[in-house]
């Protein structure tokens, strides 16, 4: 791919994230009410409310609020959270770690399992394991997440201790540690993982079920090529045909399936933290958004939003590294 | 070429998706008119909360799915949520689509700099996650019915106008528009009768997907307190009232859920039925909704 190829690419993912955060920005301005009503004790007087709008720049007209948001956005600086009263990037700072641990190995288990799953499904197209794994999966993806964590919930509590299954197999369903008792070295680590089984699981349940009923058509449509039927008439082992001809083509359709699922990852999900109160970018969105902690909401959005085109670029950069054909200029 | 139609027609899936489809909304009008009890009153609480599913009462009322805390029957109940949820649903997609199809004919038709405003704002929105955008929106206005199904629709136009955009634009230098325009057709009309008919297809197909998207994204709302508001029941908000009971009482929050993934099933495998027939290609996008 030519240098000035990726240079359009990146400017146009710039772009993108400008007007994304334009939008944003408009969005919080169009909404009702006034922020400084908000911040304000409750037995401020109307100058009070006046200064503290002055001192937020609430007074100035709206272009010149504007550019100084988005002056204040490329260095780096998203403002207070009016909640916390610390940095907005230092609030997510603080709840992004816990989120990209949860993300990293529901992304990890969800391709390990959804990809063999979708190609086992598409090798025996129309068997009956296929059928029941293409109802399988359509079910689980159908269910919503906070159903899906809810029914783990149930089962390792309320159904492990009816069905009476040993104590060890009923795994804690709430927090991170368990409360009131302080661990040290391998045994605290132990009880975070215990702790991490039902949420990386929720995840994991949700995630593969979705990889593999994309990965089952993306790989029936590489099997069903020509060039394939041609290695196997050639006499080409089924492995060889898989490593050689199969792998290569149904590889830039499971790299936008990563790079759709990538930012997830970095953003945490606010419905497997809220369910299982995990403290990340997921909670800490929802708790700002009951607080009306704008600047954290918008903060969150702004890095989700840009977790999203940062992976669709990486994608559109990767992409003709895999695939000769889009290697041209024309788009 | 005209897809054929008719019922025998249809594979057994997508037979099975109308008649659940079908079911359902026969049973969300029916079930709580034809109730003894009133779904939303509270009766004597001490005998009749968290009965479990296939419990009779102390007056020999039978509970399929058992009773919430309240000694409410959840079968009842989960059909009233049912109305709601499924009238939002398929609100909220219609009207996507419909805004999508206004955006996208008149990107399409027009070209130049409403088709590249009109794009650029489509891509804009599309970069954010739904999810995001719909949580911002319930962030900063009033929760209700009423804003969860105008953000379903400002979130959700995109894919449709980029369809209809391409396909109008197709259209719009084909023979018989043309001869149209010669016979002196109002835009409009031309637009209306020969243009939109031969675009409409994919798009009334990603209105079908939509419908179980909007029905789980309104589910996720009202979930986290953000959607449709109690004591008017929903199925999001249903599972979201059982959810400290789960470890003791885990029907309460999981029995609204069954038809919920009933309906998202039956409208993703009639989407994707329908879409086979037109032979579009999947879409991608709708995994990465799922945050």
């Amino acid at each position: 791919m030519s240098f000035s190829l990726i240079v359009r690419r990146v400017a146009g993912a710039a772009a993108l994230f400008w007007l994304v955060v334009t939008l944003i920005f408009a969005l919080v301005r169009m909404a009702p009410g006034d922020p400084a009503t908000l911040l304000v004790s409750p037995s401020a007087t109307a100058d009070d409310t006046e200064r503290l709008r002055a001192e937020l720049g609430l007074d100035r007209p709206m272009a010149v609020q504007y550019a100084r948001w988005a002056g204040a956005l490329l260095r780096g600086d998203l403002g207070e959270s009016f909640a916390l009263h610390i940095p907005v990037v230092r609030a997510l700072a603080d709840a992004a770690p816990v989120s990209l641990a949860l993300g990293i190995a529901s992304i990890l288990l969800t391709f390990a399992i959804g990809v063999p799953l979708g190609l086992a499904q598409a090798m025996w197209r129309g068997r009956a394991a296929d059928r029941i794994a293409t109802v399988a999966t359509a079910a689980v993806f159908a269910a919503p997440t906070f159903w899906v964590a809810l029914a783990l919930v149930a089962f390792f509590t309320y159904g492990a201790a009816t069905i009476g299954l040993p104590a060890w197999m009923r795994l804690p369903a709430f927090g991170v540690r368990t409360p009131g008792v302080s661990l040290t070295g391998w045994a605290d680590l132990i009880d975070v993982a215990r702790h991490a089984i039902l949420p990386v699981a929720t995840l994991t349940a949700v995630g593969a079920a979705g990889v593999a009923r994309y990965a089952r058509t993306n790989f029936a449509d590489v099997l069903g090529l020509d060039l394939v039927r041609a290695a196997r008439a050639r006499g080409a082992s089924g492995a060889r045909v898989l490593v050689r001809h199969v792998t290569g083509n149904a590889l830039p359709g499971l790299v936008v399936l990563f790079a759709l699922t990538l930012p997830g990852v970095v953003a945490g999900s606010v419905f497997v933290e809220s369910v299982f109160a995990w403290p990340g970018l997921g909670r800490l969105t929802l708790s700002a958004i009951a607080a009306r902690d704008y600047p954290v909401v918008l903060g969150a959005g702004i890095w989700y939003a840009g977790a999203v085109i940062a992976a669709n670029l990486a994608a559109d950069l990767v992409l003709p590294m895999l695939d000769p054909r889009r290697r041209s200029t024309a788009t | 070429m005209k897809p054929r139609s008719g019922w025998s027609t249809l594979d057994r899936p997508s037979q099975l998706a109308v008649v659940a489809l079908g079911a359902l909304a026969a049973g969300a009008v029916l079930v709580p008119l034809l109730a003894t009890a009133d779904p939303l009153a509270i009766g004597d609480v001490v005998a009749r909360k968290l009965l479990p599913p296939f419990a009779r009462d102390e007056a020999g009322g039978f509970h399929l799915l058992g009773t919430d805390r309240f000694g409410r029957d959840l079968f009842v109940r989960m059909m009233l949520a049912g109305r709601i949820s499924l009238a939002v649903g398929v609100l909220g997609s219609v009207l996507a689509a419909a805004m999508g199809t206004v955006v996208g004919a008149l990107a399409g038709w027009n070209g130049g700099a409403i088709d590249r405003i009109a794009m650029a704002a489509a891509d804009t929105v599309l970069a954010v996650p739904r999810l995001v955008l719909l949580l911002v929106c319930a962030a900063l206005w009033q929760p209700g019915t009423t804003t969860v199904v105008i953000v379903l629709a400002a979130t959700g136009w995109m894919g449709v106008a980029r369809m209809i955009r391409s396909e109008v634009a197709a259209a719009r230098v084909r023979p018989y528009v043309e001869a149209a325009g010669a016979l002196g057709v109002p835009t409009l009309r031309t637009l209306w009768r020969h243009v939109l008919p031969n675009a409409i297809g994919p798009a009334l197909v990603a209105t079908t997907l939509g419908v179980g998207s909007a029905v789980m994204l309104e589910s996720g709302l009202s979930f986290l307190g953000l959607g449709i508001q109690p004591p008017a029941p929903s199925w999001g908000n249903m599972i979201a009232g059982g959810r400290d009971l789960i470890v003791s009482a885990p029907w309460v929050a999981l029995a609204p859920g069954l038809t919920l993934i009933i309906t998202v099933v039956a409208a993703t495998i009639l989407g994707d039925a329908w879409r086979d027939r037109l032979s579009g290609e999947a879409p991608v996008r709708a995994l990465a909704d799922r945050a």
